[in-house]
């Protein structure tokens, strides 16, 4: 296991990892509002075909969200 | 049965997807109104329902209000702005004396964070829990009277789409319903000099209540506070430290943690992890290349929908509509009433209920979209793709909608969140070439394109789609520069749930139906007729007594093969000594430079009715001449320049007006349903000057090089 955080924007596809924190006050409330609360476990599901966005399954849901909005999210990467 | 006095105010309120919009219809049937929130374009539904207490018989009135769905009472758009605004200031018109949370009961945690803010706020709370059997088929426990004890407000476990518990729930919302004692989260010992300073400022119940002001202390411009009031407010900030955003965050991550504590000890998930259906069917529909092909099946199924399909109901409306005109004509005495009304009301209202079967067809599509989950997937693929232009992924459907009509395509942009983008799709969907101009492009092209062969491709067809093409390329051109011009304060996240696929309910779509069909009647429906009688007035009084002259010849001809000629003649004279017919000469210096004449100028008067009576008028208009077997497009094609002495229907003067209808809004129906959907005549008025302008501008272009 990695301890180093990364941006969520810089997994692929199919990786896990756990949230850290949020970059963006207000971005973080909206994380929160929809139950992704630091230490839920993230897994990427997919990328939309031209990259972005994203879709990624967290706290029992799937959720889609952009690239440049997944660069607020610091996570850190589990096996 | 008793007779009763009580009026219950009822507020629904859920997480988005959770089944609210089954359940509201479920409670009040078809007694709903649709309205807009003041001073914003967010839909509010209402609707009232009559509840009869099962023991006592007693009738109760209950008006229930359907708040958008939100995640949480913080709002981060305007949607979610609204349920704060109604649960946390006492004196809103709205606000309840009880509150509905419908919560998931599979994904119990996230619901109960907004149903902790409820219960928080003190307002008499019952917590419907929704997909009890979704819940059991994934071995989910729930101990409904645990949760009911924990949380402190009644608990009912319901199945919305099966309509299973819902007396129960009918019940429990007429009997007295305490308000909630504990605080899911005390908050007390938060900023106490501010928050208790608010509190007791405002007098409200809830020291939550006080921190969700605190918060949004400068906008609370909807609440009902006097300047000085919310000055006063201010003043208990003076001196004290206060982050709102440190202390909402810090608030809702100990708001969870008492929440998974709650959870802790009435629920029991089943650890299964079985690839599930949703994930196996979306590995197929938003497959990098069968994910469009799809998509592009499914665009092609709408649109021959509303294009071919909705024909067949829409030409039935035209006969039965014009045969009843036909009745109503004859049966009411002549003259100027009967007149009014035939061609002045009853016209109107013709053109509106025209348009409902190609609406009921959309929205039909768009909900069965909306309620299999599918929606959110094609905002997945096409949200890159369109964002280049300013666009949403969610615009795809209004643009391509905008093919067969922009009116239903204007309304289905409530489906886009952002504010700014769902401006923007509104601002250029008219721009895609409609199916009223159809009838314009075929009359034009037949007269300026030889019907010749280029390899296999027909000329006139070529000609035909580059004109379809254009509209489409300069949609996403204005949307660019659209996009660049709207500012806006909003931030706005695109973060949206992908909801698991399901059965679309089809009582829902039936409802969704019959509410967009009822929106246009009514609201576009107003517009369309006082624009309908001011165009019947301006084509059938004149300045002077020419006018009336020629209209008394016509009045006194009888009805005979001889005089069929001369009274065609007669009419075409009338057109023009009518206002319409003024106006059509007092336009000809300004659109001179783009080719046309005062009797195009007459064309481009009273086609903002509809692009399609551009030909009705141009027949009109050249029914003079001798020979009757012409055709008004032979009769256009003939008619030669009086100074050139070449024919007036040039190529230049073809493209520059084919042009001129691709761009410019002539139709009053979608102006009225932009005044609609955007709550004021701002944006209708800006929409008109632009296209009018590109219109302009482009013909004129065209017509200078072509000549």
């Amino acid at each position: 296991m990695s301890t180093a955080s990364k941006k969520l924007s810089q997994l692929k596809k199919g990786d896990k990892c756990i949230v850290d924190s949020y970059k963006d006050e207000s971005m973080q409330q909206k994380m929160l509002d929809m139950g992704c609360l630091p230490g839920e476990i993230i897994t990427i599901d997919r990328f939309a075909p031209l990259g972005c966005p994203i879709a990624i399954s967290v706290a029992g849901t799937m959720l889609c969200i952009r690239k440049d909005e997944a660069e607020n999210i610091l996570v850190k990467q589990v096996d | 049965m008793q007779e009763s006095k009580k009026k219950i105010k009822v507020a629904l309120i859920g997480n988005p997807n959770v089944g609210k919009s089954s359940l509201f219809n479920l409670l009040t049937g078809l007694h709903q109104k649709i309205a807009n929130f003041p001073g914003v374009t967010v839909e509010k539904k209402t609707g009232s329902a009559t509840i009869f207490n099962s023991t006592t018989g007693e009738a109760n009135h209950l008006e229930i209000l359907d708040l958008p769905g939100t995640y949480s009472l913080y709002p981060t758009s305007p949607d979610e702005r609204i349920p704060f605004e109604v649960l946390c200031d006492p004196k809103n018109e709205d606000h309840p004396n009880v509150v509905v949370i419908l919560a998931d009961g599979t994904n119990l945690k996230r619901s109960l964070f907004l149903a902790s803010q409820v219960i928080d706020l003190k307002i008499p709370t019952v917590l419907a829990l929704n997909m009890m059997d979704l819940v059991q088929s994934q071995g989910i426990k729930i101990k409904p009277d645990e949760l009911e004890r924990r949380l402190g407000i009644r608990v009912c476990p319901i199945i919305a789409r099966k309509g299973v518990g819902i007396e129960e729930l009918k019940q429990a919302l007429i009997n007295d319903i305490p308000v909630p004692i504990t605080d899911v989260y005390d908050t007390t010992l938060i900023k106490p000099s501010i928050l208790g300073g608010i509190r007791k400022e405002l007098q409200l119940k809830s020291n939550y209540a006080a921190l969700q002001i605190a918060n949004h202390i400068n906008t609370l411009e909807q609440f009902n506070l006097s300047t000085e009031q919310i000055k006063k407010l201010k003043q208990f900030f003076e001196g004290v430290e206060y982050d709102g955003n440190k202390i909402q965050s810090f608030e809702s991550l100990e708001r969870y943690k008492a929440i998974q504590q709650i959870i802790d000890s009435c629920v029991n998930v089943a650890d299964q992890k079985k690839v599930s259906f949703s994930t196996r069917i979306d590995r197929l529909l938003v497959h990098r290349v069968w994910g469009y092909v799809i998509f592009l099946c499914i665009l092609f199924i709408i649109f021959q929908s509303i294009f071919s399909i909705a024909e067949f109901p829409m030409n039935f409306i035209d006969e039965t509509f014009t045969g009843f005109i036909d009745l109503v004509s004859n049966l009411l005495p002549k003259g100027v009433l009967n007149d009014l009304i035939v061609n002045g009301v009853l016209a109107g209202i013709g053109g509106i209920i025209i348009f409902v079967p190609q609406i009921a067809m959309l929205f039909m599509f768009i909900a069965i979209l909306e309620d299999t989950g599918y929606m959110a997937r094609v905002s997945f693929l096409m949200d890159k793709l369109m964002r280049n232009f300013g666009l949403n992924g969610r615009s795809v459907i209004p643009l391509m909608s905008g093919v067969a009509c922009a009116v239903p395509a204007i309304m289905s942009t409530r489906t886009i969140s952002s504010w700014k983008e769902r401006m923007v799709t509104i601002l250029v969907t008219p721009l895609m070439s409609c199916s009223a101009r159809l009838p314009v492009y075929t009359l034009l092209i037949s007269l300026i394109i030889p019907s010749t062969y280029v390899g296999v491709f027909n000329l006139q067809g070529m000609v035909l789609m580059s004109l379809y093409l254009i509209g489409f390329i300069a949609a996403l051109v204005a949307s660019v520069v659209i996009s660049g011009l709207i500012k806006t304060k909003q931030k706005s996240y695109f973060i949206m749930e992908i909801p698991v696929y399901r059965m679309p309910r089809w009582s829902n779509i039936g409802y969704s139906i019959l509410e967009k069909v009822k929106i246009f009647l009514i609201d576009a429906g107003k517009i369309i007729i006082a624009i309908s009688i001011v165009l019947w007035f301006l084509s059938s009084r004149g300045p002077g007594d020419k006018y009336e002259k020629v209209n008394q010849q016509i009045e006194q001809m009888t009805d005979n093969a001889e005089n069929t000629e001369k009274k065609l003649l007669l009419e075409s004279q009338r057109l023009e000594y009518s206002y319409a017919g003024q106006l059509g000469h007092l336009l000809e210096p300004v659109i001179k430079p783009l080719g046309f004449d005062w009797k195009i100028g007459i064309a481009l008067v009273t086609s903002f009715a509809a692009r399609e009576v551009f030909v009705g008028t141009m027949t009109t208009i050249y029914s003079v001449g001798n020979d009757e077997n012409l055709t008004v497009k032979e009769k256009m094609r003939i008619e030669k320049d009086v100074v050139t002495g070449q024919p007036r229907y040039t190529v230049a003067v073809g493209w520059s007006l084919m042009l001129f209808y691709a761009f410019a809004m002539q139709c009053m129906s979608t102006l009225a349903v932009v005044k609609r959907e955007t709550g004021s005549w701002k944006w209708p008025i800006i929409q008109f000057v632009y296209l009018s302008a590109l219109a302009y501008f482009t013909s004129l272009i065209v017509y200078q090089l072509l000549k």
